[in-house]
């Protein structure tokens, strides 16, 4: 239980219910990251998916921009804590690209251009659920918010969302990922506030 | 839950505050805690600051910098005072840690208040004997500006770079990538780089430019409210 802080009353309260427990709303478009923001041209970008019988399904950009890009208007939630609402997107859904892979295995690894990783269950990028994203309110994804592309997952922690994504590969176990390892929660529901584990 | 012991005044706008946990765990120089004040009405507001303060000891020191439309940081800054009781979560975070049988030279780069897990650095090392060689580079507006001046100015491997206004011998503005290649160690240093976004953004850019790997540049940011 805890109790009242002495002389606090806090600002306005946020009771919009789009809002999960323990986030404040936020104009801006702030940044986490672990490093450097990597340098990721599309004449060489490349996305792959590999599955457990070691088969690697591959797109270059040209190819990605070839299939059927999605608006996806979405609350994003960050656990530094801020959260932005009604954001819009463009990107390719990952029930597009994972047509034609042959999987049985129930996790995913996200792979990113500079070596970032973040895990999460496969059925939670299926089903109209996360997309390969590439455009940001009508422009181009900056680099600093992952650009040239990015996974998007938002009914997840933002951190699950990886930047510069590179490819995912299939996993039998649900192995942790770089923040995963580094104390933050295996799934990461906000409106569970799973942060930290 | 924890109680305020100590506060100091920093900055015009910063302060420092020592915080005895009975419980704490300790924690490694970098890392962070959550801070959650909660209201009469139950309204609770819960953000991360960096602690100033490793090691073992049940107390732990946080420095804030008061943000114009903060919730949080004014109450922290302008409100609390020794005796309040503090909920304090932690400790967070096992990336940007230094720990002591780290051997490489480490580069501390600081962008204002992000200067706060730097010192936790620049105390674990000192404590620890480690012959790493380590230095910090701070840019900040003004030298009124310095969290934990006095502390700092006694050591020999600390840089200013002022953006606003400094001694008159000094280059005042901003960072620029020639001033941190001729202020930093050459590549091959673990590089810590704490501030805002934009700061960061830059700085860690440059590196990679000069030469440093993307793998040892460890990056923390700090925005919103």
């Amino acid at each position: 239980m805890s109790i009242f802080t002495r002389g606090f009353s806090g600002r306005g309260r946020d009771d919009n219910p789009a809002l999960p427990p323990g986030q404040y709303l936020t104009e801006d478009f702030p940044v986490l990251s672990a490093g450097p923001t990597p340098n990721v041209d599309t004449d060489h970008w490349e996305f792959t998916i590999t599955t457990e019988s070691g088969a690697v399904h591959k797109w270059n950009w040209e190819q990605l921009m070839a299939l059927p890009s999605e608006d996806i208007h979405t609350d994003i939630h960050c656990v530094t804590r801020w959260s932005k609402l009604g954001t819009t997107w463009r990107g390719v859904s990952l029930d597009t690209l994972f047509a034609e892979v042959e999987t049985e295995y129930d996790y995913v690894m996200e792979h990113s251009y500079g070596g970032y990783t973040t895990n999460l269950p496969y059925e939670d990028i299926r089903d109209g659920k996360a997309w390969i994203a590439h455009t940001f309110e009508g422009e181009p994804l900056d680099p600093e918010h992952g650009g040239p592309a990015r996974m998007l997952v938002p009914h997840l922690y933002f951190w699950k969302s990886a930047k510069w994504i590179h490819g995912l590969t299939m996993m039998k176990d649900d192995d942790p990922g770089f923040w995963e390892q580094n104390g933050y929660h295996a799934y990461g529901d906000p409106w569970q506030e799973q942060r930290y584990w | 839950m924890g109680t305020v012991s100590s506060t100091h005044a920093e900055t015009p706008s910063g302060r420092s505050l020592w915080i005895e946990l009975p419980d704490w765990p300790g924690n490694i120089a970098g890392q962070h805690v959550d801070v959650r004040l909660t209201a009469p009405d139950g309204y609770q507001a819960t953000r991360s600051y960096s602690l100033a303060s490793s090691g073992s000891a049940a107390r732990v020191q946080l420095a804030v910098d008061r943000l114009p439309d903060g919730e949080v940081s004014p109450y922290l800054v302008d409100d609390l005072q020794p005796g309040d009781m503090l909920e304090v979560r932690g400790p967070l975070g096992g990336w940007f840690v230094w720990k002591e049988e780290q051997t490489q030279p480490v580069q501390l780069i600081a962008g204002g208040s992000g200067v706060v897990p730097l010192v936790a650095m620049i105390r674990a090392h000192a404590a620890s004997g480690s012959t790493a060689p380590m230095q910090l580079l701070y840019s900040v507006r003004t030298p009124e500006d310095r969290f934990f001046a006095d502390e700092l100015s006694a050591l020999e491997n600390v840089t200013y770079a002022y953006t606003r206004s400094g001694p008159t011998d000094a280059r005042i503005g901003r960072l620029t990538k020639e001033h941190l290649a001729s202020a930093v160690l050459p590549p091959g240093a673990a590089v810590y780089v704490c501030g805002p976004t934009g700061f960061v953004e830059a700085v860690a850019s440059w590196l990679v430019e000069l030469g440093h790997d993307a793998a040892s540049v460890k990056t923390e940011r700090f925005g919103g409210a």
